[in-house]
């Protein structure tokens, strides 16, 4: 039921007839604690276009990773609804990808097999998975190259270092070109060698999906970087307390980081992280 | 020759074990001879592969038969701890109800079980197997629903996130990852249905090498009972080894 937005989408993001993909409306939170129920999130309100790359930045322990349980349905927004065009969002959405700090790759999956396993549970890929296995191979492994693990395609998590099982993983949240892609901290474990690396390659893979990107993270450089919208958090409870429009060119690179407009944005978000 | 570089070898890890075996038999003759020990009291290991030569049709007889007794026990005991393992491990009410009493049932001490067993069915195989089943089905189950239980909730997110059904993150993950775990409580297991069908035979029975040893010690042929322990020794390691070859062929991919 869902097509694949790769055509449809249209690069120029300030198309502003496109109707949301995601509305968020008077979305809350609630947690029992001490016998009383505690507000984590309180009255959010904001949507998401189609191909928009959103991240939410904000103080731990403000309910950032609970957004994306409930944008991906598996823990459905208790108070206000989220809609995915237009439609409540109350059981796991399909067709979604996901990539978490753990790579959470199957073990006894050689690199490409990892990378495959969407495309053997998502329609309409699985009724073809036997007839178009060779299309299908060829598409792993085209982005595997791209994060240039075209090497390590036989290899077993085990082999693999942690940026690259990070990158596997990344590949295996974006083959079956889903609608939307959440990312919990993904780069969360990785140096910081690695990780400027790993935001090239994410941009370079995204960019091949255009799909919705939702980035959870703590580094504000990887929030400006790789972000259309920036979403800044409060504490406890907590709701949006600034967003930030980033409309440096893409494909952005590392030299970016140093231009004057990257280091204004970025501290104008570290300003209002710090002053809530 | 550099020894730390040997154990470290392939040839290491056989010809270690392999060389303390002969000493320990090696030792264990010495001993006999030198002390005047005799032979129904401990027979040197000489006297134990005279007597198993000599009643070598007996001892393959009875071997085989505590062999197939063992199978047919250990065989009920993966389909039983595997079902119920899964059952606990996915239903939160057969846990609640269940895991309980076979804690509690695992408590009694089987060889209790085997006189009734043994009176309900009569001294032949039927005990042994039994016995074999109630003491390996156990660790199979609880290790299948400790396997089912550690599957990374992150893991199971990503196919719920693509719109996996239950069937398909079991085939895809919980199955898998529950294989390592189900693969350790064999090898136990494999060893726990030997055990019983042997304290079975020895209780109550009409064969098997529980039942040789039985009737050698009873006529002082000490030299025959140590020979079928020998046998036993032979039967278990092979037991096991076919697990653990098994496990290495089936779960390549677990380090």
């Amino acid at each position: 039921m869902h097509q694949p937005l790769t055509q449809s989408t249209p690069a120029n993001l300030s198309d502003i007839d496109q109707p949301p993909l995601l509305e968020f409306d008077h979305v809350g939170l609630e947690y029992p604690f001490e016998g009383s129920m505690r507000r984590i999130i309180e009255d959010v309100n904001l949507s998401i276009k189609p191909g928009e790359f959103v991240s939410f930045v904000g103080p731990s322990g403000c309910g950032k990773t609970s957004i994306l349980k409930m944008v991906s349905g598996l823990n459905p927004a208790p108070i206000g609804e989220i809609r995915c065009r237009g439609e409540k969002i109350k059981k796991p959405l399909k067709n979604v990808g996901i990539a978490f700090q753990n790579p959470v790759l199957l073990p006894w999956r050689t690199t490409i097999d990892n990378v495959l396993l969407p495309l053997e549970v998502v329609q309409p890929y699985k009724g073809e998975f036997k007839q178009k296995k060779a299309q299908f191979l060829d598409m792993a492994q085209e982005l595997l190259t791209t994060v240039r693990l075209q090497d390590f395609q036989k290899q077993y998590p085990w082999q693999l270092s942690g940026g690259m099982r990070q990158r596997a993983s990344l590949c295996r949240s974006l083959i079956h070109q889903p609608e939307i892609l959440l990312l919990d901290e993904p780069f969360g474990a990785l140096d910081a060698f690695t990780r400027e690396e790993m935001w090239g390659m994410l941009q370079k893979l995204w960019m091949k999906v255009r799909c919705v990107g939702i980035l959870i993270t703590h580094d504000l450089r990887e929030a400006v970087f790789l972000s259309d919208t920036v979403y800044v958090m409060g504490p406890r409870p907590s709701n949006i307390v600034h967003t930030v429009k980033i409309n440096l060119p893409r494909p952005r690179n590392l030299e970016m980081e140093l231009s004057d407009e990257f280091n204004h944005l970025f501290s104008e978000i570290r300003r209002h992280i710090h002053h809530n | 020759m550099n020894i730390q570089k040997f154990m470290r070898s392939k040839a290491g890890t056989f010809v270690l074990p392999f060389a303390a075996t002969v000493m320990l038999f090696v030792v264990w003759e010495l001993a006999v001879l030198i002390f005047k020990i005799p032979p129904f009291t401990l027979p040197s290991p000489s006297k134990i592969v005279q007597a198993s030569i000599q009643f070598t049709p007996q001892l393959l007889a009875a071997g085989w038969r505590t062999l197939v007794t063992t199978l047919v026990g250990f065989a009920l005991a993966i389909a039983t701890g595997v079902v119920l393992g899964f059952s606990i491990g996915y239903s939160r009410l057969a846990y609640l109800t269940l895991y309980p009493l076979l804690v509690g049932f695992n408590t009694i001490p089987k060889v209790a079980l085997v006189p009734l067993l043994a009176v309900w069915f009569g001294a032949n195989e039927i005990p042994a197997i039994l016995t074999a089943f109630l003491l390996a089905f156990f660790p199979i189950a609880v290790n299948v629903a400790l396997g089912l239980d550690t599957v990374e909730p992150e893991m199971k997110d990503v196919l719920r996130a693509l719109g996996a059904t239950q069937v398909e993150v079991f085939q895809k993950v919980g199955w898998p990852h529950t294989l390592p775990y189900l693969f350790a409580s064999l090898k136990i297991a494999a060893s726990f249905a030997f055990v019983g069908s042997v304290i079975s035979e020895s209780v109550a029975s009409n064969g098997g090498m529980g039942y040789l040893i039985v009737q050698a010690s009873s006529s002082f042929d000490v030299p025959l009972a140590f020979a079928a322990l020998l046998g036993l020794g032979i039967l278990g390691i092979m037991l096991y080894g076919f697990f653990a070859v098994l496990e290495k062929y089936v779960i390549y991919w677990a380090r």
